[in-house]
């Protein structure tokens, strides 16, 4: 037997390189399995093409939605973003707790805060896989191109990004918490957004009382920022400055939340056993 | 091998889950170089100490220091010396066993994780396995793999649970062989809980018996036969276990 003497140096303590770390577990991760991947752009696809195809009815049969092509992909497109962001931090933890090596993971330098930015990086790269196919089959089935909405599409796509990582944060949260029971929970919180966000519809059109309910998070926002550059091609400030104000405060507790969680799974002793 | 604050110190390390006492009142030491064993049967709090050691899990009371810092504070400089092993927790199955050696290689901060990796490879006769799928591994690759991971920033403290537990007896021996090498070559501190005596007589220097989380008695495994008046260390761990022991026949008598 040949004794190792390599590894004896003094280690790197960077954690960009511990973050890199574990974006690299998740690129090896969806390199290795073709499922994920296609996994990434299928139902973007297929709610493009769908919404797509409603969007052309709508056009051929009235004057006054024939604007509303253009709202409901950018809508769907937008949503995606929220929808993706928010799988891409949830399920990219799952991903830890299935293999079990959430505990071991934790027996090495790693922060709990590095990990966050882990899922984050995890998920930006994520949405974009998932999202250019939706986008590039919209413009070339239905001539709609996502980039007219201008400058404001990298603010929109941003701000968004931000809440879903937000929501994506307080599911991880409720992971570390009560383990997968709580798998679910990564799939469909999202949806329970949806309906206050905005996407197809103005905030007016809800309920009185569920308006401030909605104007309470980024995404009614951003939503309603979006229809302002497509119907009356202007980029309003104040729903900007609103939807980045709360999204501060929504990313903010969802961080300390996480950070919570990891340290009463540190008390319990949930690391170490899988998280079941 | 750095000289300085011992590898293990545990004061008054207790844990307690609820109204379960998992660990309570625990103090040992292990220093430079030295094996410790920790025995006792399922559930005796050998798993729940060394977790309070790694910084995964926080201690109810008492404290553990390694290499001089409270475990509990998840120094990265200090996490960066030591390492662990358990056929309990598993590496992404997904990942091949180099990506997941680099991974970890990259997580711990290893300079050079290829050559690294070549050189762990080449000693855990690791070669052929590196572009092999990590679930696809038999019981007795998994666990060179697994004793890879462990060693991938050549360790000052080295935390093994059962490193050698459902292994045929080929394999495990290869592997308490190459454990002594390692320790032997880098000085480096072992942490061992096992159930399988011959390899705690082999290995350590010193053994801690547990039961129900409380620190039943110690000492090297010669040390402890002779005060048993046991042949191994199996029947002195049976004498505890079941209370059987020659204290408890000293004991017994009117």
């Amino acid at each position: 037997m040949r004794l190792v003497e390599s590894g004896r140096e003094a280690p790197s303590l960077s954690a960009a390189r511990r973050i890199g770390a574990l974006a690299l577990r998740h690129y090896y991760l969806f390199r290795g399995s073709w499922t994920r991947v296609v996994e990434l752009f299928y139902w973007p696809l297929m709610q493009i093409l769908l919404w797509g195809f409603i969007s052309q009815f709508f056009q051929q049969h009235s004057s006054l939605i024939a604007q509303a092509g253009g709202l409901l992909m950018a809508g769907v497109l937008l949503w995606d973003v929220m929808f993706r962001g928010q799988l891409g931090v949830s399920v990219s933890l799952l991903e830890e707790l299935w293999s079990r090596n959430l505990g071991q993971m934790f027996v090495s330098p790693l922060r709990p805060v590095e990990l966050a930015a882990a899922l984050m990086v995890v998920s930006l790269a994520r949405t974009f896989v998932g999202l250019l196919p939706a986008a590039l089959a919209a413009w070339l089935f239905y001539a709609f191109a996502i980039t007219d909405m201008g400058p404001g599409l990298i603010a929109f796509f941003f701000l968004l990004l931000a809440f879903s990582w937000a929501i994506g944060l307080a599911v991880c949260a409720l992971l570390l918490r009560n383990g997968l029971g709580a798998e679910n929970l990564a799939w469909v919180t999202v949806f329970g957004i949806a309906p206050i966000s905005a996407v197809y519809y103005p905030v007016t059109t809800l309920p009185d009382w569920l308006q401030p309910v909605a104007l309470a998070l980024p995404s009614a926002h951003v939503f309603e920022g979006m229809r302002a550059v497509m119907l009356e091609g202007r980029f309003d400030w104040g729903h900007f400055a609103w939807a980045a104000g709360l999204d501060v405060v929504a990313f903010g507790a969802a961080l300390a939340l996480f950070l919570w969680a990891y340290e009463t799974a540190r008390r319990d002793g949930r690391l170490l056993s899988g998280g079941e | 091998m750095q000289t300085d604050s011992p590898p293990v110190e545990a004061t008054g390390l207790a844990k307690r889950f609820g109204k379960v006492v998992a660990v309570e009142s625990v103090d040992f030491r292990v220093g430079p170089g030295e094996v410790v064993g920790l025995l006792g049967g399922n559930g005796a709090g050998k798993t729940t100490t060394m977790s309070m050691l790694m910084g995964v899990l926080i201690p109810t009371a008492g404290t553990a220091r390694v290499f001089g810092v409270d475990a509990n504070r998840r120094d990265p400089a200090t996490l960066a010396r030591i390492n662990f092993s358990s056929p309990y927790v598993e590496m992404p199955g997904r990942l091949t066993v180099a990506e997941n050696l680099e991974v970890y290689a990259r997580l711990f901060g290893v300079r050079r994780p290829a050559e690294r990796i070549r050189a762990l490879a080449r000693d855990l006769d690791l070669e052929p396995l590196l572009g092999r799928m990590t679930r696809t591994l038999s019981a007795g690759q998994k666990s060179r793999a697994a004793l890879a991971k462990s060693l991938i920033n050549a360790p000052d403290l080295l935390l093994l649970d059962e490193p050698t537990a459902s292994l045929d007896p080929d394999t495990a021996d290869w592997i308490r062989r190459y454990l002594e090498d390692y320790q032997a070559a880098t000085g480096a501190a072992i942490l061992l809980a096992s159930h399988n005596m011959p390899e705690v007589e082999r290995l350590c220097d010193e053994v801690l018996i547990m039961r129900a989380g409380r620190i039943v008695d110690r000492g090297s495994p010669a040390a402890l036969i002779a005060r048993h008046g046991r042949r191994t260390m199996e029947e002195v761990f049976l004498d505890i276990a079941r209370g059987t022991g020659a204290d408890a026949r000293l004991e017994a008598q009117p």
